[in-house]
This record gives structure tokens, sequence and C-alpha cells, in this order.
């Protein structure tokens, strides 16, 4: 689960990592009344939205002027922002994070994640903050430096040592030093007990007059862990989420909206994966992923109908099942009955493979529905496009 | 031959009283599978379909001499329960569980490490050796004694790929869902050498899907590796950037881990990528008869 900014600088804060001092503003009244009383000399104004890139599409403006930030706050508030995470769609600016601006003496780039082939927990830092970390990557992978954490021992102060030195820090600023081992052990707490899949701090600022702080925060929540943290559940900002997405997570749906036409419905988060290829491989655009899982039901197929459909892109429905535990015949019967329940005018292709197959096509076949089932998965897909572009 | 499982291998069931585990485990004992015990803490001395359940790992060791464990505890509960198999001697661990918190398997893998036992999964739907043995909850009627090794991060895109080899007549060895999660314990790259080692073992299918860089690893072992065919399948080339696709692991981020670089890299290293997954078992079969 990602969370806000302001969410992930007030995790910080309490794990004792120093944030600017800032306030979430809801409202121009709100931020009025906020500069009213923030003592410093330079006003930051941040729209609060799940992507990056809020810079350069104007979502981050800074004023000396306390009288303006009410009308930087007017003017970013409601706006539709549009960057190179949000899509074309852009997203809505709800919420604002009004904070103290820094005297920038150097920006840095930290984050903490768990590498996957080695397991374990490892920091990677670099000199070049501020910029798109992957940039940085792929440009000058030399000034990248990682620190694996042994998970076993936790964080120790070689770990600190290495990439304090690794950075230069020690010529950079001095008296920095000693509050980047602080805080690459306090990122390290959060990190493990937040269960986070993801703390990135960048800039990573030192500031003019000698501090450390984080400037901007990013932190993701493993969705497994959510369970243990009743605090961060209460960060989800269903607004950052699509609606069918919301809808199909409470009928314990995996649904991610895409642009294409034809609606897919599949038992498995591979196959689902394999099913989108396929559709394009045949000529035509998936409009989802949408995994029913393994224990497909008579309801969940029809929450799925009732989903797809809801999207108004559609205008074919391809169903995937191959049936090992789940029984063919049974999806059949789910689909049928959805297909009557919901009213399809929609071509459909229903594709059943593995246990009962034969006998969950004939069921479809002589339901009087326009339910064409199908054995072979290129036929099928085949099939939907053809179906699609004859309409 | 086969690699990891077969006819002789004793099996306990972590979790055998749930839903689930009651389920599996009695149709793994149908396929012919050796369940010998399982556990549930707190139901000692009851039966399941004529298992008898045990309250530790260690005790249904001790007992039934069981060496490999199929775990069906839920995610709270499951790295206990894979340390717990680990430390009663148990040397094959494979976990179905799906949903364990990442942090959680970074302490477990931790534990493992330098250890004998090793892990299948988590979030895996197991191994099978055709016609010997099924440990996990794949349908077993789909599978037959053959020629191929099948290594997959998927379930039912397994499945699609097995009844492809079956109706073509070429068959399986073993098959080994590694599981779909960031974190795992066995990579491709160990079950690539086993097969390679396996004498009936002809070739091996490898399917793979977006996120992470195992793919990419896999390749570059292959190609100093391998002599044995390798066919290759990677799901994802129409999903978005920054998405998660059902799987925890399934996910593009910051440019890296897409099914295009995936399958680059699985060509350069003489791999014969499948582009539509419907061709896999006919690929397999030209790769064969070449």
């Amino acid at each position: 689960m990602n969370i806000h900014e302001f969410q992930a600088k007030q995790l910080f804060a309490q794990f004792g990592i120093p944030v600017p001092k800032g306030k979430e503003i809801k409202n121009v009244k709100a931020a009025e009344k906020w500069a009213s009383v923030l003592d410093t000399p330079v006003f930051v104004v941040k729209a609060q939205i799940h992507a990056g890139g809020r810079g350069k599409a104007g979502g981050v403006k800074l004023t000396k002027n306390r009288a303006e930030v009410p009308e930087l706050a007017k003017e970013i508030l409601g706006k539709n922002l549009v960057t190179h995470q949000t899509g074309p769609k852009g997203r809505k600016v709800r919420r604002l994070l009004i904070e103290e601006g820094a005297g920038i003496a150097k920006e840095l780039y930290l984050s903490l994640l768990v590498d996957r082939e080695s397991g374990f927990p490892t920091f990677i830092a670099s000199t070049e903050g501020g910029m798109d970390i992957e940039e940085v990557a792929e440009h000058s992978p030399d000034k990248l430096l990682r620190e694996s954490i042994d998970p076993a021992v936790g964080f120790q102060g070689y770990n600190g040592r290495n990439l304090a030195f690794g950075l230069g820090l020690p010529e950079l600023e001095p008296a920095v030093v000693k509050p980047f081992f602080q805080m690459l052990e306090n990122l390290y707490r959060l990190f493990m007990e937040k269960n986070a899949s993801l703390v990135e701090i960048n800039p990573l600022v030192i500031t003019t007059d000698k501090r450390l702080i984080a400037l901007d925060g990013k932190v993701s929540i493993d969705d497994s862990a959510l369970f243990k943290h009743s605090d961060i559940q209460k960060f989800r900002d269903l607004h950052e989420e699509e609606p069918l997405e919301i809808e199909a997570g409470n009928n314990n749906l995996n649904y991610v909206k895409l642009d294409g036409d034809i609606g897919c419905m599949v038992n498995g988060a591979g196959l689902a994966m394999a099913t989108m290829d396929v559709i394009k491989l045949a000529g035509s655009e998936p409009a989802n992923f949408l995994d029913v899982g393994g224990g497909a039901t008579k309801e969940t197929v029809a929450a799925g109908f009732r989903i797809l459909l809801k999207d108004k892109k559609v205008k074919g429905i391809f169903i995937n099942i191959f049936g090992g535990i789940v029984r063919c015949e049974r999806i059949a019967h789910g689909v049928i009955d959805a297909a009557k329940e919901v009213g399809i005018k929609l071509p459909v292709v229903v594709r059943l493979q593995g246990t009962n197959a034969e006998e969950g096509r004939k069921l479809l076949a002589e339901s009087g529905l326009k339910v064409e089932g199908v054995a072979d998965l290129w036929e099928a897909a085949q099939r939907i496009v053809a179906l699609r572009k004859k309409k | 031959m086969s690699i990891l499982v077969n006819k002789n291998t004793r099996v306990v069931v972590q979790g055998i009283t749930g839903k689930e585990g009651s389920f599996h485990a009695t149709q793994c004992k149908a396929y012919g599978t050796q369940v010998v015990a399982g556990v549930t803490p707190g139901k000692a001395g009851q039966e399941v379909e004529g298992i008898p359940v045990f309250n530790t790992v260690r005790e249904a060791v001790k007992k039934t001499e069981a060496t490999t464990s199929l775990i069906f505890v839920p995610p709270p509960f499951a790295a206990d329960a894979i340390l717990e198999a680990a430390d009663a001697g148990i040397w094959l661990i494979i976990c179905i569980t799906e949903g364990i918190p990442v942090n959680d398997m970074v302490r477990v893998q931790r534990a493992l490490y330098g250890k004998t036992t090793r892990l299948i999964g988590p979030n895996c739907p197991g191994i099978i050796t055709a016609e010997e043995c099924k440990i996990g909850i794949m349908p077993g009627f789909i599978h037959k004694k053959g020629r191929v090794g099948v290594i997959s991060r998927s379930g039912t895109l397994t499945y699609e790929a097995v009844n492809q080899l079956t109706n073509l007549g070429l068959g399986e060895t073993t098959c080994v869902g590694i599981g779909g999660d960031p974190l795992i314990g066995t990579g491709y790259i160990d079950l690539l050498h086993m097969f390679q080692e396996d004498d009936e073992t002809e070739a091996v299918v490898m399917i793979g899907e977006i996120g992470g860089d195992a793919e990419e690893r896999a390749a570059a072992y292959i190609q100093k590796e391998m002599t044995k065919p390798v066919v290759s399948f990677i799901a994802g080339i129409t999903a978005p950037p920054g998405r998660r696709m059902g799987h925890a692991g399934a996910i593009i981020t910051g440019g890296k881990g897409t099914a295009a670089d995936k399958m680059a890299s699985l060509e350069s290293a003489g791999v014969t990528v499948v582009k539509n997954p419907a061709e896999i078992g006919e690929t397999v079969k030209s790769v064969l008869h070449a």
C-alpha cells in the first residue's frame, strides 16, 4: 500500500528521523491559518497524491511571502495533476502538505528495500540526490552505493561507516555524520517494525545550517502485513484508487484496470497475465487484469461480470478458466446464472479447460445464451477478438 | 528418475485439520503420495482420512520418519511453521500459503541460510513427480509421466503448460511451482541444475513473469551450464509498470523486471522463448525433435 508524503513524514517523525515542520491541509482556510503560525522564511506548498513527478507538473510551489500561501493552496487544491506516474488521466489534488523550506547545501539519495536475490534489507544511497534515481542507476551506476543489512543482527556500526565514507560524507559536512548513523538505524527500525516494502528519502538534504533533513519521503507498506498495523490501515486513501479496483477488492477479486476493450476474467494470476498477452497477440488490447482466484464460485464469477461491465470501454468478454480443484461445470453454471442475472449483451467467449471442461462447454451450448464455449486457448482468443471487431 | 520427490517421499502436512489442509492432504494421498503425518497444535490423536495428527512437527518426524513437509498454515503463522519444520530436520519444505509478510520471509531465509533444508515457495502450487508423488494443490490428472521438467512462478498457467505437454504425448518428469512472492526459497537456477543432472528429463519448460530479475539470472546460468533445451514463456508483456499483477512479486519497478527484458535475456542465452502461451507444448515438441 502506498501512503502520502505527509503520512510518510509522520512515520519518520515517530521514528526520530528529522523532517521539516509541516501540516496536512485540506482547504484554503486551513492553509491561511497554518501559514500565520508557521515560523519560516520560505513556505513550501506540496500537492499530496500517490505519484512522483509532482514538482514538474506544477504540484509544488515555494514562496517567501506568508500572504501568498493561501493563494498557492487555492491554485493547487482541486487541480488535476498529470505526471509521468499518474497516466494521462492525472490525479485530482485533495490535500496539501504545507511545510517550512530548508536552505539546501547538498542533496543526497537514500532508500531501503528488500533485495530479492539475497533476501536482505538493503540501503541504496547516492550523492546524486533530488534526481530520478532510475536515471542515476542507468547513467552512472557507480554513483549508487548498496549496503545490505543482515537481519539476524540488524543494523551495525560498520553498515553506517560503509555508507558514510562511501558517500564522502565526512568531507561534505562532518557535522552530519553522526546524525546520519542515527538516521540509518532509525530507518531500518521503521522498515522492519512497520513492514515497509520501500522507504525512500529523495532528497535527503544537508542544510546550510548543517542539519540533515528528509525533505521528501516515500513509504510503501507490504499489503500482506497490513493486518499487523491498524495505524497504517488508517492511512489508506480511497481517492487514490480506481473505484472498480476497490469494488473488486471488496469481493476478494484481484483487478487492475487497463486501457483496452476486451474484458478478461481468469483463475490464477499467471494465467490472467498470459491471457492478457494472448489477447494482444490476437490483435486486440485487454481492458483489465482480473484474477478470480483458485476457488472461483458462481458468486465470484457474477461479481467479476458486474465489474467488467461497469468499465464502459469493454466491448467483449473473455473468460479463461483452467479447472483444477475448481470444476468447469460449476464455472459454466456460474457464467450462465450471472449472464442471466446481469443481462449481458456483449459477446462472451468462455474458454474452459481441465476438470469437467467438456461438461461445462456443453452446458454453455445448451443455455440458449450468446455465450460461446471454446476448448483451445488460441482459438478462443482469436474468436473474442473477431466477435468484438464484428460489432 | 525425477527431481526432489518420488514415490518413496514421506510427507507431513502442517495445518492438516484446516479446510484446505484436509482437502489437499486427502487429494495427495489419493494420488499415491505417502502422506504419513499431519500437524495441528492441540489436535494430536485425531486422524484425517487415516492420517495421524500430531501437535508438533518434531513429534511427527520422530514417529513417522517424514522427510518432507507441505504447509497450509495461514499467513500470520506460516513463517513460524517453516522454521518449525526446518528445526525438526525436515529437508524439503513446500509452502503453499499466499500472503506471508515479506519481512517474515526475510527472517526465515536468513535462518535457513547455510542449512541443508530446502524451501519451495511460498505462494506456490507445490511439486509433482508425474504418476508417483503429488505434494501440492495441482490437479493430478493432467500430469503424465514423460520427458519434460517444468519450473514456474505461477499456478494455473503451469497447469496450462502441463496440459499441453500431456496432450501432445510428451509428458513430464517433475513440475515445480517456485512461487509468486518477491522472496522465495528455491529459485530457477537450483532446479535447472537438477533437471540438467536428471537422466529422464530431456527438456525444461521455464515459466516466468514480470518482476525481479530471477529470469535474467537464470538466463546467465543456462548459457553457461545447460546442455538440455529450455523453452520459456514470460507472462505480462501487456502489464503496465508500477502495478502489482496479482502475485506479490509481479510488479515492474523503475523500468526493471519487464517481460521484454526477460525474453531478450533468455533468447540471447539460447533459450527458445514462446510468445504465445498456447504454443508452449508445440514448441517443446519441435525442440525435442529438432
